[in-house]
Parts: structure tokens; sequence; C-alpha cells
């Protein structure tokens, strides 16, 4: 059924469509009139894909079947093509089929559910960390393995973007990451709980205060990631983006570079306790 | 028999008149009625409140709403009223009210003074869930009320205990209400009136009185570790003094998942009793569609945490409550063909209340597939907290209870005012109302895909084409909403009176068809007895 509304799509996003922001190569946030989920840049996210496109055949196919059914039933059994009712009341054989039928369906769906479950559970021989804070309304990252730096990432103020920058996802300091690198991402939060979502890499988990969570993610292509805050944390929930930019591993180490000097003022730990402390009163 | 016969025979129909009448009442019709009555209140101030929120989502940027508590205050108060007050109230204390003493041939409720303060807390906390968005800045928390901002220190000021308090309140009604329900059902049915003979309604509401009466504690009790956490100093939920933000969210959704089950199981009764009725046939494979809802209540008590895929539970722990909410749609599936089957083989009457029993049907199978998909804890990355899950909820207890709700209302008006709905107007109605929930809702499956997350004032540009389709659909939406009340008014007004016991024909075999329409202030004097089937024996004998 999305598949044959999908040709719709252009048409009207021809004639209704505003300026649509400037395509690059690889932009991980959503197009205009967008119907389905944004394109993987991660295997976890490729599997999300697979995973779906198996439900979606599932989940129309159910819906069609009840939907033929209604129909027909509606049309060949009204009050004038059938005057009299039946009154059958139980039919033990249709009653064991239509359990035991879901029953399967949902064994064909619970196992390349169960395999996605475990796959993007754990990090598993990665090779660096990243660690996330979450504050009402921002985010900071520190970078444990590239001499402990780190750096607020406030959100861009819609006066200020550049042409080209996206409303409410553009941020002053963004992430960078290597591709074809496994990371581990460790979150946490020092005040509300915030959750850190970017969904073109199939990322979305909870900064819960008190806790760390912990994820994995590996980008398979160069290019720029957006995500929003995912879990309601106050009156600014909505201005607390998250702006991934993946790079070549050279790119990275040279950004590094750069990054440990611009970020030296730092003192190097990841969460300031005094500040925290002080914030939580 | 009309209204008047019943009325001259004042022995029978003697009852306090004026206010007294209203709120001294012990009458299981009366209170019902005043049950619907405050869901409709209730109703219009939720409705307005989503309205205002697809208006500031029409167009990307801020129009309307510069204050974003104030956004999420509305957010909350939306979704508080519509559960606890417009649709719990209309199903369990209006319709289960009504008809569940009429359905099982017993005079009244077991406790009708218990009955009268079940309904007067609820409109005490509806009063105070409408106080707590306006003292203070009200509680910008999102109906999860999930800590740590629901703190002291992130919402100051009294709006959140306000919030609290309701809850209370209103826990304590339902808690009340489930008593009385359970008592009712288990001792006070007709004499052959047994269990597997009640209508599927009546069982409904037993299955519900129950969720309620083991779930509402919960949040009982996690509101009042809320509430001194807030205010004298415990640290349940903070984790600088050894709490847990997570235990809240365990504890809350322990509630908060059988609390849906409350909002649909009430409509599987309406339902079940619109479709046999209007097919003519008795309901397809009884036995299986009371006890898939018995089985629905008992495995909703132990899914519960797929509500926090995100929050960081074990792979293991996530597996498992995949592998449950996973089996709940077997039950489901139970219902949906069963209706089906009822149809089949009928001969089908698309009277109002059957159009909007189809309805029902269609939202709740595109709702149920979306929840198969977002048991799945693998795929729910992509989904926890989008708009995803905004359309998914929404079609499955919120517009399809509405529907249910319009079908139980269409259904039992004449029993219950003794006047019939306008039937051209009421179908035009459905239509209009039906198209509108679906653009309304439908196109949040696109924005839940493409991330836009749930909960926002404002979204990044690229969302804007389905949020306006979505909004336009909260206008038609609004239009047959404004259309239902007005039937609801002109059929007070000038319905045209229903004169016989049953207007429905053959089809509606149920107890509350044998009494006079409206049904009069007491029945069941002498006790009917039920034969086979359900049909009394005898028949119930109020005046005449």
């Amino acid at each position: 059924m999305l598949e044959k509304l999908k040709i719709l799509v252009p048409f009207i996003a021809l004639g209704v469509m505003a300026s649509p922001i400037a395509a690059s190569a690889e932009e991980g946030l959503a197009k205009p009139w967008q119907m389905n989920l944004q394109d993987a840049a991660s295997p976890v996210m490729d599997k999300i894909h697979d995973f779906h496109s198996l439900l979606m055949v599932v989940m129309v196919g159910i819906v069609l079947f009840v939907l033929a059914i209604l129909g027909y039933v509606c049309f060949r059994f009204s009050a004038k093509r059938n005057p009299v009712p039946s009154k059958t009341s139980h039919n033990t054989l249709l009653e064991v089929v239509w359990t035991a039928v879901p029953i399967v369906i949902l064994i064909i769906i619970a196992i390349p559910g169960m395999r996605l479950l475990y796959f993007h559970d754990r990090a598993q021989d990665y090779e660096m960390t990243l660690k996330v804070t979450g504050h009402q309304w921002y985010w900071t990252y520190n970078y444990p393995d590239q001499g402990d730096f780190e750096f607020d990432s406030i959100p861009v103020p819609e006066g200020d973007l550049e042409p080209g920058q996206p409303r409410l996802l553009t941020v002053d300091n963004r992430v960078v990451l290597p591709v074809d690198t496994n990371i581990q991402v460790l979150i946490t939060a020092d005040d509300v709980i915030h959750n850190w979502a970017v969904p073109a890499l199939g990322m979305k988990i909870d900064a819960t205060p008190g806790r760390i969570n912990e994820r994995w993610v590996r980008i398979d292509k160069e290019g720029m990631y957006y995500g929003m805050c995912s879990e309601l944390c106050g009156v600014y929930h909505s201005f607390m983006p998250i702006q991934v930019e993946a790079v070549s591993k050279e790119a990275f180490a040279k950004w590094v570079e750069q990054a440990q000097e611009e970020f030296a003022q730092n003192d190097g730990s990841s969460v300031n306790l005094v500040e925290a402390e002080q914030k939580s009163r | 028999m009309a209204y008047g016969a019943a009325a001259a025979h004042g022995e029978h129909d003697h009852h306090p008149t004026g206010w007294k009448r209203w709120v001294y009442s012990t009458n299981h019709k009366d209170i019902g009625t005043m049950y619907i009555w405050l869901s409709f209140v209730a109703a219009i101030i939720g409705g307005a409140m989503s309205w205002y929120i697809r208006l500031e989502l029409a167009h990307p940027g801020i129009q309307y709403i510069d204050d974003f508590q104030f956004y999420n205050v509305l957010v909350t108060a939306h979704g508080f009223l519509m559960v606890f007050f417009v649709v719990m109230p209309a199903m369990i204390g209006g319709f289960g009210n009504w008809f569940v003493p009429l359905m099982i041939g017993a005079p009244d409720m077991a406790f009708p003074r218990m009955n009268n303060i079940s309904f007067w807390l609820l409109a005490a906390a509806l009063v105070l869930l409408v106080l707590s968005t306006v003292v203070g800045d009200g509680p910008g928390t999102g109906w999860t009320v999930y800590p740590p901002l629901s703190n002291a220190n992130y919402q100051p000021g009294p709006s959140v205990d306000f919030g609290i308090l309701a809850l209370h309140v209103a826990g304590a009604s339902s808690i009340l209400g489930a008593v009385n329900f359970i008592v009712t059902i288990f001792n006070m049915r007709a004499p052959g009136m047994t269990m597997h003979r009640m209508p599927l309604f009546v069982w409904a509401i037993l299955v519900t009185a129950f969720l309620l009466l083991l779930a509402v504690p919960v949040l009982a009790g996690a509101l009042t570790m809320l509430l001194t956490d807030r205010n004298f100093g415990t640290t349940f939920f903070a984790p600088d003094g050894g709490g847990d933000p997570v235990l809240w969210q365990h504890l809350f959704w322990f509630f908060g998942h059988p609390e849906v089950y409350i909002i649909i199981i009430p409509a599987f009764g309406i339902i079940s009793q619109v479709i046999s009725t209007f097919s003519k046939r008795p309901v397809f494979g009884y036995l299986g569609m009371a006890y898939a809802m018995v089985s629905i209540g008992v495995v909703g008590f132990i899914v519960w945490a797929h509500h926090m895929y995100t929050v960081g539970l074990d792979a293991d722990a996530r597996a498992y409550f995949t592998a449950a909410t996973l089996i709940i749609a077997v039950p489901t599936g139970i219902k949906i063909f069963s209706w089906l089957a009822t149809m089949w083989g009928g001969s089908i009457e698309f009277e109002t209340p059957m159009l909007c029993a189809i309805g029902f049907i269609w939202l709740f199978v595109i709702g149920g597939v979306t929840g198969v998909l977002l048991a799945n804890a693998g795929i729910d990355f992509a989904m926890h907290d989008t708009y995803y899950v905004v359309a998914h909820f929404h079609y499955v207890m919120a517009i399809a209870a509405i529907f249910a709700m319009f079908a139980g209302w269409y259904y039992w008006i004449g029993k219950m005012s003794g006047r019939q709905y306008p039937d051209l107007l009421s179908k035009v109605q459905f239509w209009v109302f039906f198209i509108g929930v679906n653009v309304l809702f439908f196109p949040q499956h696109f924005l839940g895909l493409a991330g836009m997350p749930r909960r926002i004032p404002d979204y990044p540009d690229a969302y804007w084409g389905w949020n306006y389709v979505s909004s336009i659909g909260a206008l038609i939406t609004a239009v047959g909403t404004f259309m239902f009340f007005y039937i609801v008014w002109y059929t007070y007004r000038s319905g045209k009176p229903v004169t016989a016991d049953n207007p429905w024909g053959e089809g509606a075999t149920t107890l509350e068809w044998v009494v006079p329409s409206p049904a009069p202030f007491h029945t069941h004097e002498e006790l009917p007895v039920i034969g086979s089937g359900g049909r009394p024996t005898t028949q119930a004998a109020p005046a005449e």
C-alpha cells in the first residue's frame, strides 16, 4: 500500500513543496514528504531497514486480508442480499486455525526480530569510545581515547544559521567521528532524562542521570547525520539537536589534533561534578 | 411502552427531583448519565487542547504557542483528560453503570452509595486536574510524569502536586467503581444468568474492573513516592540520594500498560454487542471471545517494559518483553476474526452504531499491526518516541475507543433517553469523523518513520508536508466532533421518541431490550429468570 502511494509523492511534492534543504551526497536527515525510514548509514540501520521491509509485507498483508473480508462481508451479507441470518455460532476448526496461523506469523517475525535485538545490543571489539552527556538543553561530548578532551555542542539559533544549515538541527560544535570504525558510545545525563538519537545511524538511547548506557555504532559513509533529543526534557526539548559528522580516519586524526588544542582548557573530567551538584539543587 | 405510561405508575418510578436527584444519586442510571456528561465536558477541553496543538504544528516555526512550558502542559493535560476523564468515564462509568445491571438482570449496582462517591470523586479529580494547569506553570511533564523532570527542581510550584492529587482521587474513584462492578457481577446476576451466559459487554467490564483493581494501586504507590520526593526530601527516583529514575518508569508502566487495556476492553464489549445485534446473529465463538479478553488482561500485566526499550534494559529482558508482547496479538486476532465471522452469514443492517463498529475494526486493525511492529525491541530504536508511536496509540486506543463510544451512544441512546438520534445526520457524522481521524493520524506514521520526535512544538522544515496534512485532518475531525455534540443536543431536544422496548429487532437479545424505553428509574423489580441463550423465560416486569 505504501509503495503504491509512494509513486504519487514526487507529484505532490513538486506542486506543494517549499525549497528543500540543499542535498549533498550523504545527508542523514528527513526529506520533505518522506514516507519511509531515513537512509541507512550504519550496519544496525541496514538491518532495521531489512526487518522493517519484512514487517511491512506482513502488516500490509494482514490489513488487506482483513479489509477484503470486511468488504466482502458487508457486500454479501447485507440485509438486502441475505435476509435470513445463519445461526451457527461455533466452528472449532476455524477457531483453531485463526489462533494457530497468527502464532506462526509471529514466530516468523520474532526470529529476525530477536537477531536484530542482539545484534545491536553491545559493542564488540570497539576501537574507540565516545562519551555523551545530556543537559538541559545541550549535549557534551568527550573523547577519552583521544586525550580526553571534551566540548559542549550548543544549538545554533535560527538567526545565526548559514545558508544550507537546517533549522533546529544545527549545532556549533558537532560530534566528529571516523567512518568504518566500531565506536562504543557511553551515555548519561546530569539533570533530567534525555535521549541521544540519530535516525540514520539507528541510534537511540536514553541519557539517564545516575546511569551509564552503552550502545555501539559503525558509520559506513562519510557525511552529516542529524538527530534530535528524543525524550521530553523540559521547556526547550525540541531545541537540542545532535549533529554527527562522519569523516575518513585520516581526516579524523587531523581533527583530533585541532580539537585537542581548541578544547584544551577542559580539565578532562567527563562530568563536572561540582557543576552537576549545583544544577541538581 | 412509553415513558409516560411508566411514569404514571408512580410507585415504581418515584425518585428525588431537582439537584438532589443528581447530587445525592444512588441510581445506576442517573450516575451513568452523569459519567457520560462528565466525559463530554472533558472531551471538549481535551479536544480543544489537541486542536490547538495541531494548529501550532500545521507549519514549521512558532506561530501561536511561544511559551513552550505551556505547550508541554497542553500535551500533558490532553493525555490525562482523554485517558482518565473521557474514555474511562464514558465506557466504564457511563455505559458500564447503565447496562451492566440491566444486562445481568440486577435491580441496581451492589453498592449504590459507593457508586455515588465514585462519580463525585472523579468530578473532583477533574476539577483538580484542570486547576493543575492554571496554578503555577502547569505540569509540563507529559502524561508519563517521568522524574527527574517531574521533580521539584524542574517543575517547581504546585502544578505537578495538583496533578498527582487529581490522579490519586481519580484512582480512588476507579478502585471503588471496580469493586462495585466485581461484586455486582459476581453476586447480583439474575437466576439462570450463569457466567457463561453473560453478554460480552459484562465480561468486558468484569475484566476491566480486575485490571483497575490490580493496576491502579501501583500507580497510587508510585505517585505517593513522587509526592514525597517533591515535597519531603525523599529520593526514590533521584540518583543523588540512591534512587533511580527508571524505577518510576517500571512502576508507571506496570500500571500504564494495563491502563490501555482498561480503555480498550470495554470497547471490545460494546463492539461485540453492536455487531451481534446488527448482524442478527449471536457472537461467533462466544467462549473464545470472553476468554480472549481474560487472557489479554492477564498477559497485559507482564509486558510493561515494552514502553522502556531505550532505557538501557538488558538484551535478555528486552527479548522476554518482545516475546510476551507479541503473544497479545493472538487473543486480539481471535477477537477480530470472531467479529468478522459474526458478520459472515449475518443479515447486516448498516445502522449508525454498526458503521461505527466497522470503523472500529478498521482502526483497530491498523493500530494493531503497527503494535506488532513496535513490540519488537530490535526495531523500536527507530520508532521509540517518534510520531510512529503517536500514530499507533491514537489508532489503537484513542480513536478506536472513541468509535466504540460513538457506537455505544448511538446504540443505547434510545434506551437511555427514550429518544432516537437523527439517522442521516449521524451517518454523515460518522463519515466526517472517520475520514478526519484517518487523515489526521495516518500521515503521522510517515513522520515517525522519517524520525520526527513526539512532544515538540517546532520541527525541522522537512517534516512540514505531512504535519500540514495531519492538521487538516484535525480540522475535519473537529467538524465531526461538533456534529456529534449537535446530534446529542438535537436528540435530547427533539429526537424521535422511542416507543418500542426493542427498536433494533431480532438481533438485540440482551436484557436491556426487554425493559421499556427509556428504561424506568427502577428496573427488574421482579427478577427475570434466564434460560438458555441468555434470554429471559419470564419477562422482567417493571410497571405494567
